[in-house]
């Protein structure tokens, strides 16, 4: 149970960095579960405090007419098998429970954060040495540990609760040192460093307010996971008898099971209570937590953008482009809206009716800034928006396909074989458990039923086709053993790999180096005139556009403001936003072929 | 993938050397007191005297260490005082009911978790929300208080299986797991749920790579990246999960063995610990150290087999 939770809050709170402190209460108290929690907790703490106040029943005075009697005649949940009054012990008990808690995990956090922000912020030998100590100790069984020292501990509570905060400590110690190393990677702490300040104020100043939170929701999950251990301690006989605790109740109402069969319940719902209360509080912080520091995601709202006329009256088509609408077009996307649902079930519009058609074998540039809805679009027609995201309007045709309407079965067809995909980021979009040659001809086994030798052999040829050296080599690597580049050029073979005749081509040169993106351009060109391929080259690069493309779509904010062929944008761009894109992308970029081309038009 | 292995038995060993060098000090530390333990506050201290330097406890602590150590390294843990067995054979007796109890509820674990864990990270919806009430539940109720219920229903008032003992799988089978039933469930119910909410976090963290989408792209069903990609690349932090799990399962059949009067490790160790049969004791901590190695140089071999990365950087 421990170990379980200790990972879950790792994988939550080392993720983030809190920066945003201020939103934490406001968007934790707006969690109903939460706050419950708190006002539980609160309840279980007074009653704890001012226990005398609360019962007026020793727990400790034994009345023999109560041995195992119902509730009544001044015992409110009956007596014990000692004739106790049960409600008396509930809520003393809840004393030692607390207290116990609060020690674990206490001893946990000191010695786990204070080894954790050395570790972290010193690293070197020191880290070394104390992350192998807290691995031993974090593979123990803190149960059995607990048994075992029963014979130096003896049975007090006090001190078994501070060598199970030991037992504890590496979870807080990983915690604080994984987040200090993420922290000390920002500039802020080298800013302060180069403005003299000294290593302790560092680390009290920049580096324990970034992880202070994480440290909260921490130490109230440790005292839930010793609440349990404590009770199981008492439940095998190894706590205080003199004292009354939840789990000595248990103990007590097990003995006695077959005399007040349900004797056991008022403890296991006074344990249930209180560590689900701490369980919901530290979800509950956690989930506050992601939301201040996740707040700005990709994906942007269409509608917070301002919108002037000049630019709905531009996101028409430009004259001339309908007269070439109705022949040649393979792909064409009428009217499409994609937005994703808010919490509230309203809308968040990221394409905003955009319409435009690629037809065949022509390369299109999509240019737009990040968040222009390029990517949206892009993904709209391969129907694979991530989560959430819906096709709220308009029709989307690849061939005779009408994607919009086509089933999941249906979609499945036709990717790969009809419409293909290159990603932005090599690396990350290949398994990284797989071998490229199984991730290359997979796809070509199910889609063209080909055997694993004949695919094998297709595979080495596309690998050849994009200009790899040693196809034999890249086949039988895993794709951490490949650069960038090479990686990038194993996409384009998968992507023609089941012989699509559109390509949608996301941002293929951005994650590059400079001098491979003209490579892959360019085997990217030479794929398309070869096999007459329709493409659909998304890019934020004017630059790319130049190289490449036949026609332009410029995207803002989810709408098209401007289209036209490459030639006469370049020539006369109409629109301001492509100005605007138009200089930054060519200012300082050596002038290749196409643009050359575009000159001489002038 | 043999120098991977070699490095962690390596690492292993180091760990079960710290163990009982730091668990052997931390209990005979008491040295003569241990006599008087044993004897009752009543005895004489002449009486504490001759008992102490009967069971060795007279002579320097380093040199009781190596006299154990050069025991231990042999196999021989030395005996119990209670019962002059040799501890490795009293222990070996009780090991193998208490594994019998953890690896049956591990496989009960691994089985829900994946099909749940897999099942919520997919459909979401309610199994997701189920999921995080059960887990929140199962994380909530200590394991032993489950047991006590199970004992109640089952076995008090319907009857249907015994509420307390254990019967050897070579004596009875069916008897073996009429027997072992309850408490493995009692032991399963809160790992189960926890290690289910992990599958499903480890699940949606691959199905939001770009990998999978890309996959996707070039015309894979959902089903079949899901089989072929996203549950390997699930397996490592799945596995991690496991051997934490494991380990929390062993601390829990400790108080498990005590509702349904199992004879196993975990009583052994109580009882001992309560008597003060040190030998016992620390064999005990040893032997269980040597059990979470074991089962952690088996998973981090599955996770070398199934990520190449770990392989290769090792």
């Amino acid at each position: 149970m421990t170990e379980a939770i200790t990972l879950t809050i790792e994988d939550g709170a080392a993720s983030s960095v809190a920066d945003a402190r201020g939103g934490l209460v406001h968007r934790f108290l707006r969690r109903p579960l939460g706050v419950a929690a708190v006002l539980v907790l609160t309840l279980i703490v007074l009653c704890a405090v001012f226990a005398p106040a609360v019962t007026w029943n020793d727990p400790g005075v034994a009345r023999l007419d109560m041995i195992n009697a119902p509730g009544g005649n001044g015992y409110l949940l009956g007596g014990d098998s000692a004739g106790r009054d049960v409600f008396a012990r509930l809520i003393y008990g809840a004393r030692l429970t607390l207290v116990g808690a609060l020690i674990a995990a206490s001893v946990a956090a000191v010695v786990g954060v204070g080894f954790g922000l050395i570790a972290g912020y010193r690293a070197k030998t020191f880290d070394l040495v104390v992350s192998a100590i807290s691995d031993l100790v974090m593979v123990l069984p803190s149960m059995i540990v607990l048994v075992a020292l029963y014979t130096v501990t003896g049975p007090n509570a006090y001190i078994a609760m501070t060598v199970l905060g030991i037992m504890l400590a590496p979870s807080f110690f990983r915690l604080t040192r994984n987040m200090v190393i993420q922290v000390r990677e920002n500039l802020y702490v080298d800013a302060a460093r180069v403005s003299g300040l000294s290593d302790t104020r560092i680390i009290g100043r920049h580096i324990l307010s970034a992880v202070r939170a994480p440290i909260v929701i921490h130490f109230v999950l440790l005292m839930s996971v010793a609440i349990i251990i404590q009770s199981g301690l008492d439940f095998i006989g190894l706590g205080d008898p003199s004292v009354p605790t939840w789990g000595g109740m248990l103990q007590n109402a097990f003995r006695a099971i077959y005399q007040a069969p349900t004797a056991f319940v008022w403890p296991g719902i006074a344990i249930g209570v209180t560590v689900a209360s701490l369980l919901l509080l530290g979800n509950a912080l956690r989930d506050a937590l992601e939301d201040v520091t996740s707040r700005p995601k990709r994906r942007r709202s269409v509608q917070a953008a301002p919108r002037s006329a000049g630019e709905l009256g531009d996101a028409r088509p430009a004259p001339g482009d309908d007269d070439r609408r109705a022949e040649g077009a393979l792909v064409r996307v009428e009217d499409l809206v994609v937005g994703y649902g808010r919490r509230d079930g309203s809308l968040n519009t990221v394409v905003d009716h955009v319409s435009f058609e690629v037809r065949t074998g022509e390369m299109l540039g999509v240019v737009g800034e990040s968040g222009s809805g390029k990517t949206q679009t892009a993904l709209a027609i391969l129907r694979l928006l991530p989560e959430g995201g819906v096709i709220a309007n308009g029709r989307i045709r690849v061939g005779d396909a009408d994607i919009t309407a086509a089933s999941e079965k249906d979609m499945v067809a036709l990717r790969g074989s009809r419409i293909a995909y290159i990603p932005q980021e090599p690396m990350s979009n290949l398994d990284p458990s797989a071998r490229i040659g199984s991730q290359l001809t997979e796809p070509i086994r199910v889609k063209l039923g080909l055997s694993r030798a004949e695919a094998r052999d297709r595979a080495l040829d596309l690998l050849e086709q994009v200009k790899i050296t040693s196809p034999q080599r890249v086949f039988d690597s895993y794709p951490h053993q490949v650069s960038g580049g090479m990686a990038q050029r194993v996409l384009i073979a998968g992507a023609v790999s089941c012989d699509p005749d559109f390509i949608i081509a996301d941002e293929p040169t951005t994650a590059l180096d400079v001098t491979v993106q003209a490579e892959i351009l360019e085997i990217l060109r030479g794929l398309q005139k070869k096999r007459g391929l329709s493409v659909m080259l998304v890019t934020h690069n004017f630059g790319v556009v130049a190289d490449v493309c036949d026609r332009v779509v410029v995207m803002k904010s989810g709408r098209i403001v401007e289209r036209n062929d490459v030639v006469s944008i370049f020539a006369e761009p109409r629109h301001e936003y492509t100005h605007m894109l138009l200089g930054s992308s060519l200012h300082g970029r050596p002038a290749r072929g196409r643009r050359d081309r575009v000159e001489v038009h002038q | 993938m043999v120098i991977f292995i070699i490095k962690r038995l390596l690492i292993g060993t180091v760990l079960l050397l710290g163990v009982s060098t730091v668990t052997f000090l931390l209990i005979y530390s008491g040295g003569p007191d241990i006599a008087e333990q044993i004897l009752g506050g009543d005895a004489s201290p002449e009486d504490v005297a001759a008992k102490a330097a009967q069971l060795g406890l007279d002579r320097p602590l380093w040199q009781q260490y190596l006299s154990w150590l050069s025991g231990a390294v042999r196999g021989d843990f030395g005996v119990s005082w209670y019962t002059s067995q040799p501890v490795l054979t009293t222990i070996v007796q009780r090991l193998s009911v208490t594994l019998s109890l953890v690896l049956l509820a591990i496989a009960l674990v691994t089985m829900f978790a994946v099909s749940v864990g897999v099942l919520a990270a997919v459909k979401r919806g309610w199994i997701d929300s189920a999921l995080q009430f059960v887990s929140v539940l199962g994380l909530a109720l200590p394991s032993f208080w489950i047991a006590l219920v199970l004992v109640l229903v089952f076995a008090i008032t319907l009857a249907w299986f015994p509420a307390t003992g254990y019967v050897p799988f070579t004596a009875s089978p069916t008897g073996w797991l009429a027997s072992v039933i309850l408490p493995v469930i009692a032991l399963s119910i809160a790992a189960s749920s926890a290690t289910a909410q992990q599958v499903r976090s480890a699940v949606i963290g691959v199905l939001e790579q770009d990998y999978v989408r890309t996959l996707r792209a070039r015309g894979l069903s959902a089903r079949r990246v899901l089989w072929g990609h996203v549950l390997r690349n699930a397996a490592p932090p799945g596995l991690t999960v496991l051997s934490l799990q494991f380990i929390s399962l062993v601390g829990g059949a400790v108080i498990i063995e005590r509702v349904y009067a199992i004879n196993g490790m975990g009583s052994l160790a109580v009882d001992s610990t309560l008597k003060s049969d040190i030998p016992i004791v620390v064999g005990v901590m040893v032997t269980m150290t040597v059990v979470v190695v074991v089962v952690n140089l088996l998973i981090d071999i599955v996770n070398g087999f199934i990520n190449p990365k770990v392989r290769i950087a090792s």
